[in-house]
């Protein structure tokens, strides 16, 4: 049994609205080991994401408990919060968020500017990671002159740079196309080959396919959690 | 580190050219009208120090005559009130440096084909020490010459070059009112006076021989002024009040009638004057620090805009690992580099401002230094005072409150 990246614990979340706290997870526990590829589903309003925002310390919990490598992370300041973000956590959003002004390389490097690693340093992690996910040539483009995929896969490069043990993906295929979907699929399958812990939000089952654990969010509730199965009716198609 | 963060800030300000030159414009303009104030004023102010320092100090004057109007009176130094000996027993008073009688008027002056109309001032060589006046060539007359009422003159600088052209008129021999007088020496320039005058325009004589041979006299030892050097600028207000009390004495005044003289403390006139010019100064800065605060609350302006505009780039940089202190370093950042390229632009529109109402209105303008330093400060000190804010608006984010902003 390897050890635990994620262990959560009771954890529940309320944002306020006018007519009084509304709860969007409700005593949710769950752990993850290193290496695991987990895919998170459910349906819209499930509370897939805002458990996700939660992991990677984007958010806090309104209760319960959330260890990270075995550190609550209730009891750490926001500067320790960032270095999580920065060091130990990669974060891959739908929407891809780069900084449209800045060089798709530029983009890579940024968390290790955070970091605080010399520049040459910076250069050479960002074009190595550029070149993993294949997109070395575009190195001093700008994100807007790119396609949905390639974004996506830099966003994948920027998240990786910083080494981290465990990569967090909030429904990354969801505004891709099939084809490219499965690229980026291939890219967090090898990745988590490699070892690193990998956690994906999605709606898809064809997505949540690619995973080995499945965790199905229904109304702020984990209501399945077990490993993937598969079956031919959610195999891919042929073309 | 920080190189990164330059580049950063470079490029978010080029992002958007013509609002960061507005932005910047506000600074320039502020730091320009700072700049340039600050060297007219210290320009006006000098000249008025120059003019009190060729006054001489601790001055007093006294004319003869009734200081106030009515009725049917002479003018200040026409009456026949004032003698040298009341000059005398003034020098005897505690405070009293030296007394000077002056009796002066205006006169025509010609050397060869030359012909120039100036003031002629008789008095003592005690004059030249009250004023500090020197002799830039030659020599200066002596009491033996008041004695003698010899015809000797020292000239100033203007009547010296009205009259003599590039010659040197030391033992020349000219002629005022058609009495000749050699020129025993040339006097050191003082430039404007206060008022205005040239006080190089001017001849100095032996006070008797002006008062024999020039001017005349209804009595003799009387005299139109007398100018007094008190030892010491903290002597002068009792000193005054002995000498107005002496003069009375003397004139035989009684209780309640007017004085037949008038005594004016130069000095305080001379002070008065240099502090009007100082509060001008300080006025023109003040209200030109007014368009530098301005400057500075655009700058706060549009780095709040900015902030808000950037909320979602915020949250993805906060998303990726940066902390409080590396989002407000960047706005901060951007904040004084702002404010410090436009001060260096205004530094230059000041300074070029200054030169320009030098050389179209001959104002004095004094560009010092010490006011771009202070300018220079001022402007990063605003950079940072009004970039403070929004940067801790930026940096006090909450990562996903910022990734949700639309």
């Amino acid at each position: 049994m390897s050890d635990t990246v994620i262990r959560v614990e009771a954890l529940c979340k309320s944002y306020d609205t006018a007519a009084g706290p509304f709860p969007v997870l409700k005593e949710v526990d769950l752990a993850i080991a290193a290496g695991e590829f987990v895919a998170v589903m459910g349906p819209s309003g499930s509370g897939k994401s805002t458990f996700m925002n939660i992991l990677g310390c984007l958010d806090r919990a309104s209760s319960g408990r959330y260890l990270l490598d075995g550190r609550d992370v209730a009891t750490l300041d926001r500067d320790a919060l960032a270095a999580l973000r920065g060091r130990t956590i990669g974060f891959v959003f739908q929407g891809f968020n780069l900084l449209p002004r800045m060089s798709l390389e530029d983009n890579v490097a940024l968390p290790l500017v955070y970091a605080g690693v010399e520049r040459d340093e910076r250069r050479r992690r960002a074009r190595e990671l550029l070149a993993k996910v294949g997109l070395e040539t575009y190195a001093a483009s700008l994100p807007n002159r790119i396609s949905g995929g390639q974004q996506q896969r830099v966003a994948i490069a920027r998240a990786l740079v910083n080494r981290p043990r465990l990569i967090l993906a909030d429904e990354p295929t969801g505004n891709l196309d099939s084809h490219t979907s499965e690229e980026i699929m291939a890219l967090f399958t090898a990745l988590n080959d490699e070892g690193i812990t990998v956690v994906l939000v999605t709606h898809e089952p064809d997505i949540a396919q690619f995973a080995s654990r499945q965790v199905r969010f229904l109304d702020g509730r984990i209501v399945h959690d077990g490993p993937t199965v598969h079956t031919p009716a959610t195999e891919p198609a042929p073309c | 580190m920080l190189s990164a963060m330059l580049g950063e800030a470079w490029r978010a300000m080029g992002a958007n050219r013509l609002r960061t030159f507005l932005t910047m414009l506000g600074m320039i303009i502020g730091v320009g009208a700072v700049v340039l104030m600050l060297a007219v004023g210290q320009g006006a102010q000098y000249a008025v120090s120059q003019s009190i320092n060729t006054m001489g100090s601790n001055l007093f004057i006294v004319l003869a005559g009734p200081p106030s109007s009515g009725g049917v009176r002479s003018a200040s130094g026409g009456g026949a009130t004032l003698t040298r000996a009341d000059g005398d027993a003034i020098a005897e008073l505690p405070g009293i440096d030296v007394v000077a009688p002056v009796h002066s008027g205006s006169a025509q002056v010609v050397y060869g084909p030359n012909n120039w109309n100036t003031s002629v001032f008789g008095t003592t060589p005690d004059y030249l020490e009250a004023r500090s006046w020197t002799v830039a060539e030659g020599d200066a007359f002596t009491d033996s010459d008041v004695r003698a009422a010899t015809r000797v003159a020292l000239i100033g600088k203007t009547a010296a070059s009205n009259l003599f052209g590039s010659e040197s008129p030391v033992g020349k021999t000219l002629r005022i009112k058609q009495t000749p007088f050699v020129v025993l020496g040339v006097l050191a320039s003082k430039g404007q006076s206060l008022d205005g005058r040239d006080q190089d325009d001017t001849i100095i004589v032996p006070i008797t021989s002006a008062q024999r041979k020039l001017f005349g006299t209804p009595f003799p030892g009387a005299v139109r002024m007398l100018m007094i050097k008190a030892s010491s600028a903290e002597a002068m207000p009792s000193t005054e009040k002995a000498m107005v009390a002496l003069l009375r004495q003397r004139h035989r005044l009684r209780e309640g009638a007017d004085n037949d003289f008038m005594l004016r403390n130069l000095t305080a006139i001379a002070d008065s004057a240099a502090e009007t010019t100082r509060i001008m100064s300080l006025l023109l800065g003040a209200i030109a620090s007014v368009s530098l605060l301005v400057g500075g609350i655009g700058i706060m302006n549009i780095m709040l805009v900015s902030v808000t505009e950037r909320t979602r780039e915020i949250g993805i940089r906060l998303a990726i690992g940066a902390r409080e202190r590396d989002v407000l370093l960047q706005f901060l950042l951007e904040a004084i580099i702002i404010s410090l390229a436009g001060c260096f632009i205004g530094l230059f529109v000041g300074i070029g401002g200054a030169l320009l109402v030098n050389a179209l209105t001959d104002t004095a303008v004094i560009i010092s230094g010490s006011a771009g330093l202070i300018a220079f400060a001022v402007a990063a000190g605003i950079g940072i005072f009004f970039g403070l804010y929004p940067a801790k608006k930026a940096a006090a984010l909450d990562p996903i409150e910022a990734l949700r902003y639309q």
